[in-house]
């Protein structure tokens, strides 16, 4: 009916998106598929180590930001979802922005962490695209058919890290650009106001 | 429905269809950047709020009452059931794509799950192994090479375009099974998809509650996460079209990259 905007597969895809996007840890090296393959069971042990840690939700969404910071390019994240006001932002405002959304990002999907418990996350395959490379897997959560999910890692920031992900054909940095640029003109343009509420949103 | 009918509207529909194929499209590089057609703008979000209050008076709250008195195995099974009725539609869908592979594949599931799975309401077609299909009349139409044409928000629906429109009506009005000389009810099919997606509204609540409901435009999330998420279904295993859905933040004319590691 109105809300079903998506297949049931990129219903949980989109909830665990985050989840995963705030602890792909990479590893500086080349990467080939069995480096890959390793890198996303990785990846999903370090979600759920988090996730069985039995710590509180709010200490949990903290350990998913450092995931998050250390293993994603945050910085080229956050610019590319500001778009083009990140060119007239001033460094200061980009540097409170970045921090700003980090935090938001983690919080609205990490939020969402007991959709990825049990997930198992399958490598098809790896291969190099222009800024990096590209991980094609099969996420597998209970009760929901496979769906496919896409992560994008570029060593262009020094570090092998991971800058965007497409859950079932969504782009999460697109998504996000679209969001932030509404969010923005809600607020008439105004960046400051903007950057003080997305560290408190998601 | 009658034959007659049934046939007559699918008809009129893909007339529909062929006229909506000449309007204007977005190219595929503007496809590859979540460039969206959308003419009918202020008309869309009137909808989108007219669904939205549907959504938060009725159906959300239905939904999760649906799932919460519902033990989660019988949704599951609905669901099957659901999704089993689409069957022998989307065999003729097939068949119109000239797949006649993935035509049989959709009887044979048809078959098994009618049969061994308890009318439809288990999967032992899954079990078996038997690839998964999932088609329609909106990728008949793409098939075809009928554009996606412009963005519509339908009416209690959601999310589409004019040529998924066409689609969703032929393929909710002209289930096979409507034309059996023996059926339990008329358009069996509408009332099961009713049924799946308050189990799907109901289980992903919180996901659809965060898109609808803490979004700074709910309107403007939806129609992005639905035109992706269909380019990508009927992007299918065509390699091109898929990296063509790649809007890559390196190589965005603002060059990202040139910024933050020069300070």
């Amino acid at each position: 009916m109105p809300s079903d905007i998506l297949n049931r597969r990129t219903f949980v895809a989109s909830a665990v998106a985050g989840v995963a996007a705030t602890a792909l840890p990479l590893p500086a090296m080349a990467l080939t598929e069995a480096g890959a393959r390793n890198l996303v069971n990785n990846v999903v042990s370090e979600i759920n180590r988090v996730i069985a840690s039995g710590k509180s939700e709010a200490a949990m969404l903290r350990d998913f930001e450092k995931l998050f910071v250390r293993y994603a390019d945050v910085s080229i994240m956050a610019r590319y979802a500001l778009g083009a006001d990140a060119r007239s932002a001033s460094k200061a405002q980009m540097r409170s922005f970045t921090k700003a959304f980090q935090s938001y990002i983690s919080r609205k999907y990490g939020r969402r962490f007991r959709e990825f418990i049990g997930g198992q996350v399958t490598v098809k395959s790896a291969r190099k695209i222009k800024a990096g490379y590209e991980i094609k897997s099969l996420v597998k959560l209970q009760g929901s058919a496979p769906f496919d999910v896409t992560f994008l890692v570029s060593d262009k920031s020094g570090k092998d890290k991971f800058y965007n992900m497409f859950i079932e054909g969504v782009n999460l940095l697109l998504t996000e650009r679209t969001e932030i640029g509404a969010m923005l003109d809600r607020r008439k343009g105004d960046l400051n106001k903007l950057i003080a509420d997305l560290s408190k949103a998601g | 429905m009658t034959n007659f009918a049934g046939t007559a509207l699918r008809l009129c529909i893909m007339a529909l269809a062929l006229f909506v194929a000449a309007c204007a499209q977005t190219t595929t590089v503007e496809q590859a950047n979540g460039a969206f057609h959308d003419p009918y703008e202020n008309n869309n979000r009137s909808v989108h709020s007219f669904n939205r209050g549907v959504d938060r008076y009725l159906f959300r709250p239905a939904s999760k009452g649906y799932v919460k008195i519902i033990p989660d195995p019988m949704v599951t099974s609905f669901n099957s059931f659901a999704e089993n009725i689409s069957l022998p539609g989307q065999a003729v869908d097939y068949l119109l794509q000239g797949k006649p592979k993935e035509s049989g594949i959709a009887l044979y599931r048809f078959l098994i799950n009618s049969t061994v799975g308890f009318a439809g309401l288990a999967d032992p077609a899954t079990d078996f192994k038997v690839p998964q299909v999932d088609t329609d009349f909106g990728e008949t139409l793409h098939v075809w090479g009928v554009g996606e044409g412009p963005y519509l928000e339908l009416p209690l629906y959601g999310p589409s375009t004019t040529r998924d429109a066409v689609g969703v009506v032929v393929n909710l009005f002209t289930n096979p099974l409507d034309f059996a000389p023996t059926r339990p009810i008329d358009n069996l099919g509408l009332y099961t998809e009713l049924v799946r997606r308050m189990g799907d509204r109901g289980r992903f609540s919180d996901t659809v509650d965060s898109i609808l409901y803490e979004s700074a435009d709910s309107y403007a999330q939806a129609r992005l996460i639905y035109l992706q998420n269909r380019r990508f279904e009927l992007a299918g295993d065509d390699e091109d079209a898929y990296l063509g859905l790649y809007a890559d933040p390196y190589s965005d004319a603002s060059d990202p990259y040139e910024d933050p590691y020069a300070e």
